[in-house]
Order: structure tokens, then sequence, then C-alpha cells
């Protein structure tokens, strides 16, 4: 069929608009933009979590931000970096932003929400050990809420994952840009297929590392029992991809 | 079988086992939840509380009556008929269940949940919620306060209340109660121990009642079936007989070292020949007062009012040779027991005050005698004598 | 875009009202639709692996692989097989909101405390009139709560929709595909603004609907 053709074509392997190209570019913005997400998201979620305070405002505020489109979020900061770099504005700025922001709120409502599971009591009984308040978070809190995090961290991955194949379509690279070119290739399908192929693997890959990574990092006792890979860990946000 | 409402019914297990795994013989020792060849009989209108070790079976025994477990073999027989035979919802809207958790509905009031079978039942909506707010009002809950609130709201104390106001609601002629006070603190448990008897004497259902406690279980039940590891019926008798002869070892630790104490609980102040107390009047003649004080080898005198009620102790050296005698010569001392005080309570009282004598008092207040320390610790000593009050040794118990 | 010419052209919204409300209305068809059909599906789909276990496992798995898939490339899929047509929009809009509604209602069924079912087994409760009395109202909080998810990626991936779909599907997303293809920025601006205001409002609808219909949720316990 000419699907396999086209992946067994050496020419789709070479160059810039060739698989692995595509897919390094796809991963390093993923990555990027999470990365940029975290160092964001994560110690707010820490601070709010752990103190209580103006958690409500925030909470509900990252809250509102899941639901809002990620394709619109895409377009709306177009414009805006157009304006500040016109060669650049384009393809990789808009889309790095869009996606770093989308990225926050599942990481910051989930750090939140794991640092509050933690049995108020402990804390207390730490606190009244002497412990400082750096030191139960460091040390209780942050170890306890580690799985949370770490799902909070697969659910933004597949939104950043998401967000990048959009990209695609406003000149972004990525894998996305195999079903935005192939489709407006009508003569091509397999190119159309295979970058539906390519995403959905990427995708499913990388939740199914991470849900690994997940129970390696979960301490050893608060492990249940073998958690079928059944997907995002905690509620299903609304990936508005 | 017709609406035995309002009575109570006999209940009786007739060689139950119930075995969990593949082959259904008799249940190796040890095995959590399973049932050994219970027979057991309760007549109606009794408290029977099943005791025992975690894992012993009692609850599962409990579960066989409504069926919520079904056994393995064996009959349970209510009001002679056997309850396999009956129609599951219709067995189970005819008893009343209680269970540690309440299980109260969350999302619906407390006056809609109490209601819950009598609506099963098909009662018009008008009975239903008159029934709903006499319960209430029975079980120590002011409807107008609570009908319209959600369990949520209530504290531990009142939702088991409203729990057994459920389970009495269309008046079913059996209770099955699952450690219903097991989850509260021990000051709401007794309370609610309390209003739970006296709420029996009212209405004289036949109960099941589950619990580990043993204090419990002497407290509650007119009957007690003690339960040991693997199922097994150990004793089936009145708390007097399992604490003066406990049935085997088992029992016998089970029930506690301090069994001879724990009998002093199922007897009352009343029971006992209390000693009369020499009592003055106040505002009575302080001379005359004296004379018979001096007479006597007891030196003191016990100033009452004119109603009989105490007021406190007079030594008679001390007094004047005439004059009237005021409330300021006595010395309140000794504590007033009430004469339904269990003996336990009256030795713990007499102990805390640090004093050998105690007045006994009657409802009013008046003073019928006194109780010392040596008197109850007389009746300890006492034989197998079981207090007046308590029903004969019921048959169709079989131990083992 | 032209230098010069500004970000939002106000003339150019007023002449085509009919068309942004339109779009509006295509949108709403978009989500509105997959999210009823859906619930219904997933209410059958929930009420089922709840009283099979054994049929749980399975469904969790297949929905939750279905879910990590990024919705381009899941309408990317369909659109060849059934044309382009409403219906290739339908199924995986209908789908994703399978995928979350379903999650929701479980974990709903799931969350009604043990004690109250055994209460009720007890009291004698057949399980049909269980599951419509007790487990049912038990477990609309969790449902709303899903209904909402569902409605909110619904808007979203609606906007995706059209990047495949083009002018078949319609809504929002069409305007800022359009505005995209003609460098117009007032139209996918528009496109944009609006979708978000849609699905900000979708969340904020149901979140009240939710403290609405859950009075007994509302003041927690005392503690003596």
């Amino acid at each position: 069929m000419d699907l396999i053709n086209w992946f067994l074509d050496p020419v789709n392997w070479q160059g810039a608009a060739g698989i692995p190209n595509r897919l390094f570019e796809h991963i390093s913005m993923s990555g990027a933009a999470l990365l940029t997400a975290g160092l964001i998201g994560l110690p707010i979620g820490l601070f709010i979590g752990h103190s209580g305070r103006f958690a409500n405002t925030v909470i509900n505020l990252a809250n509102i931000g899941r639901a809002i489109p990620s394709y619109a979020v895409l377009v709306i900061i177009l414009p805006i970096s157009l304006q500040f770099s016109p060669e650049y504005g384009l393809n990789v700025i808009p889309t790095f932003l869009a996606m770093t922001l989308l990225a926050i709120p599942p990481i910051l409502v989930t750090t939140y929400a794991g640092i509050r599971e933690v049995d108020r009591d402990l804390v207390e009984a730490a606190r009244g050990m002497g412990l400082r308040e750096r030191q139960i978070l460091g040390r209780l809190e942050i170890p306890l809420a580690t799985p949370v995090i770490v799902g909070g961290f697969r659910t933004a991955t597949l939104q950043v994952i998401a967000t990048a194949t959009i990209g695609a379509v406003i000149g972004g690279g990525g894998l996305g840009r195999f079903i935005v070119d192939g489709f407006s290739n009508p003569s091509l399908p397999a190119q159309f297929y295979a970058g539906v192929i390519l995403v959905a693997g990427l995708a499913i890959g990388m939740d199914l590392l991470l849900s690994l990574v997940q129970r390696r990092i979960t301490p050893r006792a608060l492990r249940g029992p073998l958690d079928r890979w059944a997907g995002p860990a905690e509620q299903p946000s609304p990936a508005s991809d | 079988m017709e609406s035995s409402a309002g009575r109570a019914a006999t209940v009786e297990f007739d060689h139950v086992t119930k075995t969990y795994g593949v082959v259904a013989t008799k249940a190796k020792a040890g095995t959590p939840g399973a049932v050994n060849d219970l027979s057991l009989s309760i007549p109606a209108g009794k408290i029977c509380v099943l005791v025992g070790p975690s894992g012993c079976g009692k609850t599962t025994s409990l579960k066989m009556v409504n069926r919520l477990i079904e056994p393995t073999s064996g009959r349970i027989l209510l009001d002679g008929v056997d309850a396999a035979g009956r129609e599951l919802t219709e067995l189970r809207r005819g008893i009343g269940y209680v269970i540690q958790q309440t299980g109260l509905f969350p999302h619906q009031t407390i006056v809609e949940n109490v209601g819950t079978v009598p609506r099963l039942l098909g009662w018009p909506a008008a009975r239903v919620r008159a029934r709903s707010e006499e319960l209430l009002g029975l079980v120590g809950l002011d409807p107008a306060k609570y009908a319209r609130r959600f369990p949520s709201e209530l504290s531990g104390g009142e939702r088991q209340r409203v729990g057994v106001a459920r389970a009495l609601a269309a008046d079913p002629p059996i209770m099955l109660m699952d450690e219903p006070f097991g989850a509260v603190d021990p000051i709401v448990r007794e309370r609610l121990q309390d209003e739970f008897l006296r709420l029996q004497e009212e209405l004289a259902k036949t109960i099941l009642f589950v619990t580990h406690d043993i204090d419990e279980a002497i407290k509650m039940g007119d009957l007690v079936a003690v339960f040991q590891l693997g199922g097994r019926l150990a004793q089936f008798g009145s708390p007097a007989e399992l604490l003066a002869s406990p049935a085997s070892d088992f029992v016998a630790r089970f029930v506690g070292a301090d069994r001879g104490l724990k009998r002093l609980a199922l007897s009352r102040v009343a029971d006992l020949n209390l000693r009369p107390a020499p009592t003055a009047v106040a505002g009575s003649d302080a001379g005359e007062a004296r004379r018979r004080g001096l007479a006597a080898s007891f030196r003191f005198l016990l100033l009452t009012d004119a109603a009989n009620r105490p007021l406190g102790w007079i030594d008679a050296r001390h007094l004047p040779e005439s004059g009237a005698l005021t409330e300021a010569m006595a010395n309140p001392t000794s504590p007033f027991i009430n004469k339904r005080t269990t003996l336990k309570d009256a030795l713990s009282m007499l102990l805390d005050g640090d004093v050998q004598v105690g007045i006994v008092t009657d409802r009013t207040g008046a003073v019928q005698g006194l109780v010392t320390v040596d008197m109850i610790a007389e009746r300890m000593r006492e034989g197998h004598k079981a207090p007046a009050y308590l029903v004969d040794a019921p048959e169709g118990a079989s131990a083992e | 875009m032209q230098p010069g010419q500004p970000l939002i052209d106000f003339s150019w919204i007023g002449d085509h009202f009919g068309q942004i409300a339109m779009r509006i209305g295509q949108h709403l068809e978009l989500t509105i639709l997959p999210v009823a059909i859906g619930f219904v599906i997933a209410l059958i789909l929930s009420i089922w692996a709840v009283r099979q276990p054994l049929v749980y496992g399975p469904i969790t798995l297949v929905t939750g692989v279905l879910y990590t898939i990024p919705s381009l490339a899941a309408f990317a899929v369909l659109t060849p097989i059934t044309g382009l047509s409403l219906l290739s929009a339908l199924i995986p809009l209908v789908t994703y909101t399978l995928l979350i509604l379903v999650r929701s209602i479980v974990a709903g069924f799931r969350g009604v405390p043990p004690d109250v079912l055994e209460a009720a087994e007890g009291m004698g409760y057949t399980s049909t009139q269980r599951l419509i009395r007790v487990e049912f109202p038990l477990a609309v909080p969790m449902m709303i709560t899903g209904l909402r998810l569902a409605t909110v990626s619904a808007i979203g991936l609606a906007t995706v929709a059209s990047i495949i779909g083009g002018d078949t599907f319609g809504g929002l997303g069409q305007l800022i595909t359009e505005g995209l293809q003609t460098y117009f920025p007032t139209k996918y601006l528009l496109g944009a603004l609006l979708s978000i205001v849609l699905a900000v409002g979708a969340d904020i609808f149901f979140v009240q609907v939710e403290r609405l219909i859950t009075p007994w949720a509302r003041n927690p316990g005392r503690t003596v």
C-alpha cells in the first residue's frame, strides 16, 4: 500500500521535511514548552498548595484557562508575535508560546491538588517536630505529591504535543506538517496518513513512558496494585487541542 | 406472610453454616467470617447480643438473617418460617437494619431518609411524613429542627439516631444492628446506649445486636452469644450467667479478668438491703438530736429538709444543747446516689469521694437509706445469685 | 497583513453580522449534538461497566489510548473515510466526549459510598430501585463535571475540525482558518475570541449547575 511505500522511501527520511527532522522539531518544541511551563507552574502550585494563600483565585483562573481552545490561543498570539518579530513571528514563536501557556494550567492545578492531598495532620506533626516550612515542603509534601504531579505532567505533555500539531497550520514545524501538507496535496494521501500515525504514535509513546516514570517515581509505600496504563492520571481535562 | 408489624418475632438459627470457598465442608478453624454449625434461639422481644473477636462470624451470622449473605447450609427461622423461602425484598423490608457507618442517603433530607422503607412499602405520603416525624421525636431529634437537614450537616451521634429511626420506620418485628454505636466517642455512645434501652422498654422488638465490646454486650443484652474464631458459638446465656459461670477458658478470658466488677454493673443500688439512715429534720430541736446521736454507736445524723431530702452530716458531739437545727451545721461530704445507679457506678462514686458511705436517694431526691463500700464488696463476693429483675435462663441454646 | 491596517476592522464585523451569527450557530450544533449523543452512549456504557467489573478494565484502556491521540490526527483519519460531511466531524467529536463522559460517569457511580449501597440493599431495595433512586442521584455531580469537561472540549475540538474540514463543518473554526488563509486578522481574531467566550461561558455555566443541583454537599458536617 502507498503508506508503507511512503515510509520506506528514503526521501522522506532526509532533510528538513523528513521524518527525523520533523520529529525533532516536534519533540524539542514540546520539551522546551514543558520545561518553561513547569518552571512557571510548579513553583506557583507548590506555593499555593503549601501555604493555601491565593489558592482559590489562582485555581479558579487556572481552571478557566483549561477551558480555552488551543487553536484560539495560537491564533491570538499570532498577530502579537508578528508585531514583535516579523521574521520569526510566524512559525515557531507563537506555537511555542501557545504551548507553554496551555501547559501551565494542568501542571499548576495538579501540583496544587497533589500537595493539598497530603494529610494536613502529617504536616502539622512535622511542623510540631520543628521542621521548617521549606523542609516540610521538600521532605514531606513533595515526595508524597510526586505521583500526582507527574500525572499533571502527563496531561500537560499530551496538551503540548497536540498544540504543536495544530501549530503546523500557522507554519510551525513538527509532525503536524505531514498532516496539513498532505491534506492540501490530494495526490499524496500517504503523507497525510503517515502524519496521523506519527503524531498518534508520539503521543501514545510519550504517555506510556511517563506512566512508567510515574510508577517508578512513586515512593514504594504508596504504590497501589499495578496500574493499568489507562491514560492521563487525573480526570480528563478539557484537552481542547 | 401476614404483617407482623408491631409484634416482635422469634429468630432461630438451625445448624447454620457458612463457608467461603469451593468445597462446602465444615469451615476451617480461623477462616475469617465463616460460621460453623450455629444453633441459637432468640425469644421475641429480647435483645440478643452477638459478641466476639474480629473475624469470628458474628457479623456474618447477622447478615444471614436478612440474607445479605446466604447460608451454605442450615436454616434461619423467623417466627418459625424459613427466611430462605421468603421473597427477598419483602423479607428485608420487614427487618430493620442499622450499620456502623449509618449508610444514610446523602442526597436526601433526614425526613426522607427516615421514610425510606414506608415509601418502599407504598404508604401514602402523608402517613410516611407523619411517621417519620414521630420517629425523629422518639430518637430525640426535634423534627422541626432536623427534618429538612441533610446527613452531612449532622454530627456522628445525630446520624446514628437517624439510622435507628430509619430502621424503626415500618415498625418491623426484628431489628439487626451491626456495631451501631461503634463510630462515636464513648460519651455519645453511652448516651445512645441508654436511650436505646429506654426505647426498647417501650417497643419490645426482637433485636440482634453485634458488637466486639464485651462491656456493651453485657449492658445491652438480655441474652449474649459469645463467638470464638472459626465461627463457633462458645456460650449463650444471660449476662449474669456469662459472668458468673463462663463455659470455657476462652469465654472467661474474653469476658475479662474483672468479671466480678463487671457483675456489679448488672445490679443496682436499689437491689441491696440499704442501711437505714438516722435522720433529723432541719428546724427540729438540736438538743433532742444531740441526745439521740450520742446514744447511738454511730454519732452522725443525716440532716434533711422537710421533704426528706438530704442536706449533710451532723456530728452529734458538736451540736448545741438547745436551739433549732440549721443547714449551716451540716457537712455535705457524702455523695448522693440515685437508687437506680448500678453498683459499679456507685462504688466508683464512693471511691472518687474517698468516703465509705453514700446516701441513696430516689427520683424526688428523698433519702432511702445508706450504702457502704463494704456492702458492695459483700455483694461482689456473693455466689451466682442473679438479680431478681433479669429473665430466667432461656431455652434452646447449644454451646457448640 | 498589510502595514497600517488596524488589527480589528469593526466595520467588517458590522457588515458580516449574519455570517458570524451563523458560524456561532454551527459551532453550537457541533458542540451540543456530540455531547448529547455522547452522554446517552456513555451512560449506557458506564452502567454496564459498573455492573460488570470485567468490562471496566478494557473500556478504560481503550478510552485511555484513544484519549491520548491529538484530535487533529483523529479528525484527519476519519475524514477521507467518511467523506467530508457532518458525519465525519461528528464521529471524532462524539468519540472524544464519550471518553470523557464514560470516565466521569463511572467515577460518579464508583464514588457512591459502600455503606449507602449496603444500607439500601439491606432495607429491601431491588437492584433497579437502588440504581435509580440511590446510585444515579449520587453520581449526578460527577456527571455534571463530565458534561462540563466534555462540552468545553467539544467547543475546542470543533474549532480544530475546520482545519481538516474546510467549509463543510463551519463553525468558529472556519472563521479562524479562513482568516489565516487570507491573512485577515479581524476574522481569525474574532473567531478565536468568540470560541474562548463560548468555552469559558460553558465552563462557568456548568459550575453553577453543579452547585445548584447538589444542595446536600453545600454544608459540611460538624465535628461533634
